[in-house]
């Protein structure tokens, strides 16, 4: 007699647990209010671990940094920021789960996702779904937008189409004569992705040219002598390589050991932040690209001031010069920053909603120490691109570009509601007469 | 045939030259694996950090001895120091404090432990070393770079990569099999390999085997890592690469086998080589293609016996 009781007793205490579970889930999942908060949460999602967290912590640090400004300066609205990191290094399905509780259990009131398209695109729909407002800190992907409406995600930087065109056009003016090309990415989304971006724009834009060599080494490759030996043999007029971090540095140091620098024209549109490591051995005269324009020589920067600042409040903090995912978080952060302020200006300094916020990112412009950004009606950011050809001169231990043609976010941005390769594909060789000038330095 | 071979022969030459070089690399770790595997039955996945650290160690005493002014040929005892130095410091810590306390226990729990181990120290290494590439190429330099012919032209080769990094694993292979064979120590450790039960009733110290065994599978690993260093950049992650290769040369040589180990390491870096010339889509999976052939036919590995299983 008395199990069925128990049972029953137990049933209930289970249910009541499993009722107050869901009922503390909800809670989590509901909207932010408009209430005024005692403290702006921001999670974070960058490498802290892997082969790129050469990227994630350096990220990581200028986020400290500019939250430690952003405080002392009253913090945003009045409220200070605190951030919330999360390790994208375990991948993909383990992300997903920490952007749930990031907003569930944290309740943070923004999200930063990510380094890689990979995370982007497993993040981004639950932005959606949960209604909660995502910057889309640094990650490439040009599929974000392309293939599906988010009203909650806005990407405050360029992206992989801009990104590959501006060096494809960069070249195209510098070297019109290249005649064969070989290619040396890694092997995964991007590594694929910006060389069929590059294919499709090089195709509309230069037909006949041969590509001698399609490469592409396992993902965290420590050797590729074998990969420059075929380069060698086959002395292709340019080499693409989107590749990054150790592995970049990599390719340069063994390529440049065995001479293929002066046999080829290398082509290296993510060359910025593995330039410090490379010191003196990267060699003059070939294309880098920075993944935007924010080189820390920028030869007209929007504000000259806020540049100095912000390169020169790193170094003295970390000893090293900031790189391009560093510059992409102040670019978050300032239209964090912007986004809050307009949003509080519309509600006559009210604190926004969830909705309300994300309102406010779109059609947003916010300042950078380089230039101004504006986010399009699909979310995108539009970042100038600025490519030049390497250099070496007495205020920098290492390679800056040369020659820098800054090009327009627009120029050589998909249009909004078309696919980047189509639309690479479509190009007509009048683009070139747009590119600008390159810039004395 | 014979016309691809005549088109394509020279090709296949610098595709040899370069698939020694690389095999050289893996053979150094792999053997090591190998070797730590036939004497204390472990799986260790640890192993990959031991060449990582080998290798930032290399890299750290070469730019110490470059910032003090030191000829480049000091990079060559830097290779060397950083491999003693962490085979001999580290390989017994771990084998003292860690794998000890698993030997006989369940295959899931030793990989498990070994696993924690290379995460501590992958996050050790972050923490000593940053995040940033490092490098340290003083000893590539010093020997700089030698013109091979290829038909008109000629291709420069580094003289590190195409005679140091063979040399240095032919004499391991070399040292190794005369070391195990033809010294009272080597045949102990063959012996504790065999049969370690045996071993142990006639007299042999089993405990001492091990940790000898151990620290000298380190320090071929971190040997592997420091002469890797001067050719590459050292980021977080190396370590995990290079285990998963060295494994699969374990599993196709055949367990605790030397020379096997040295075949198998061949046959993956000009397969690896080959393909980056003549398949370029086959080359990430070229070890594993060799692995799986290998294994249909001889489950036990190419040099592996068949063990009977013991009641």
């Amino acid at each position: 007699m008395s199990q069925p009781f128990d049972v029953s007793r137990r049933a209930a205490v289970l249910g009541a647990a499993a009722s107050g579970a869901l009922l503390w889930a909800g809670q989590g999942a509901r909207a932010q209010s408009g209430q005024k908060p005692s403290e702006l949460r921001v999670g974070i999602t960058t490498f802290l671990s892997g082969p790129a967290s050469v990227f994630g912590v350096p990220a990581r640090q200028a986020a400290e940094l500019l939250i430690e400004g952003i405080n002392r300066n009253g913090g945003i609205g009045g409220v200070p920021v605190r951030a919330f990191f999360v390790d994208e290094g375990p991948g993909a399905d383990h992300l997903v789960g920490e952007y749930r509780r990031l907003v569930q259990n944290e309740q943070v009131h923004v999200v930063f996702a990510s380094i890689s398209s990979g995370s982007c695109l497993a993040c981004t729909p639950l932005s959606t779904e949960l209604r909660k407002t995502t910057i889309l800190w640094d990650c490439g992907t040009q599929r974000i937008f392309e293939e599906a409406k988010h009203p909650y995600a806005f990407r405050t930087q360029g992206y992989g189409t801009p990104e590959i065109l501006a060096p494809l056009l960069y070249l195209l003016k510098t070297k019109p004569d290249f005649r064969t090309l070989a290619v040396i990415n890694q092997d995964y989304a991007w590594g694929r992705d910006s060389w069929e971006l590059w294919k499709a724009g090089m195709d509309a834009l230069k037909p006949g040219v041969r590509v001698v060599a399609e490469m592409f080494p396992r993902f965290n490759s420590t050797d590729f002598s074998t990969e420059i030996t075929r380069m060698l043999a086959l002395r292709p007029d340019v080499i693409l390589s989107t590749s990054w971090g150790g592995e970049l540095v990599t390719l340069v140091r063994q390529a440049a050991e065995r001479r293929l620098f002066e046999r080829s024209t290398f082509v290296l549109p993510v060359a910025e932040a593995s330039m410090q490591p490379l010191g003196r051995t990267m060699p003059a005269g070939h294309i880098i690209g920075a993944r935007g324009d924010h080189w820390n020589n920028h030869p007209r920067p929007k504000d000259p001031d806020a540049l100095k600042r912000f390169v020169d409040g790193y170094r003295q903090r970390f000893n090293e010069y900031p790189i391009y995912p560093c510059h992409h978080m102040a670019q978050a952060f300032s239209a964090l920053q912007a986004a809050y302020a307009k949003a509080i200006q519309a509600k006559n300094d009210g604190w926004p909603n969830d909705q309300e916020l994300a309102d406010a990112f779109r059609g947003l412009s916010f300042d950078s120490p380089t230039s101004t950004i504006t986010l399009r009606e699909d979310g995108q950011g539009l970042e100038d691109q600025l490519v030049g050809l390497s250099s070496h001169g007495d205020r920098f231990p290492f390679a800056v570009p040369r020659d820098m043609v800054i090009f327009p976010a627009a120029m050589v941005s998909t249009p909004v509601g078309q696919k980047s390769v189509d639309w690479l594909k479509s190009l007509k060789t009048d683009i070139l007469e747009k590119v600008p000038a390159p810039i004395a330095s | 045939m014979g016309e691809w071979f005549a088109e394509n022969g020279l090709l296949l030459g610098l595709a040899g030259l370069d698939g020694l070089s690389y095999a050289a690399l893996v053979f150094m770790v792999a053997v090591g694996l190998n070797l730590v595997f036939g004497v204390l039955r472990i799986v260790n996945v640890a192993h990959g950090s031991l060449f990582a650290i080998g290798a930032y160690a290399a890299a750290s005493i070469g730019l110490f001895f470059a910032a003090r002014g030191l000829p480049p040929a000091a990079g060559f005892a830097a290779l060397l120091l950083g491999a003693a130095l962490v085979g001999g410091l580290l390989g017994p810590v771990i084998e003292r404090l860690v794998l000890r306390r698993v030997y006989g226990q369940e295959e899931v729990l030793q990989l498990l432990v070994t696993f924690a181990l290379f995460m501590i120290l992958e996050d050790v290494q972050k923490l000593v070393w940053g995040v940033q590439p490092v490098s340290q190429d003083a000893p590539l330099k010093a020997l700089g770079t030698v013109e091979v012919p290829f038909g008109d032209d000629t291709i420069p080769f580094t003289v590190y990569q195409l005679f140091v990094l063979p040399g240095v694993a032919l004499a391991t292979l070399i040292g190794l099999a005369w070391f195990l064979r033809r010294t009272l120590t080597g045949r102990v450790i063959v012996a504790v390999t065999t049969d370690k039960e045996a071993a142990t009733a006639m007299g042999i110290d089993a405990a001492k085997v091990t940790l000898l065994t151990f620290t000298f599978g380190a320090a071929l690993a971190a040997l592997g890592g420091a002469l890797a260093s001067p050719t590459t950049s050292l980021v977080p992650g190396i370590g995990a690469s290079t285990i998963v290769l060295s494994f699969a040369v374990v599993a196709t040589a055949g367990l605790g086998q030397i020379e096997g180990a040295a075949l198998t390491s061949l046959l993956i870096g000009l397969g690896r080589s080959a393909a980056v010339y003549f398949a370029p889509e086959l080359e990430v999976v070229v070890p594993y293609l060799i692995m799986v052939a290998v294994l249909l036919v001889r489950p036990q590995g190419l040099f592996g016996v068949v063990e009977t299983r013991r009641v």
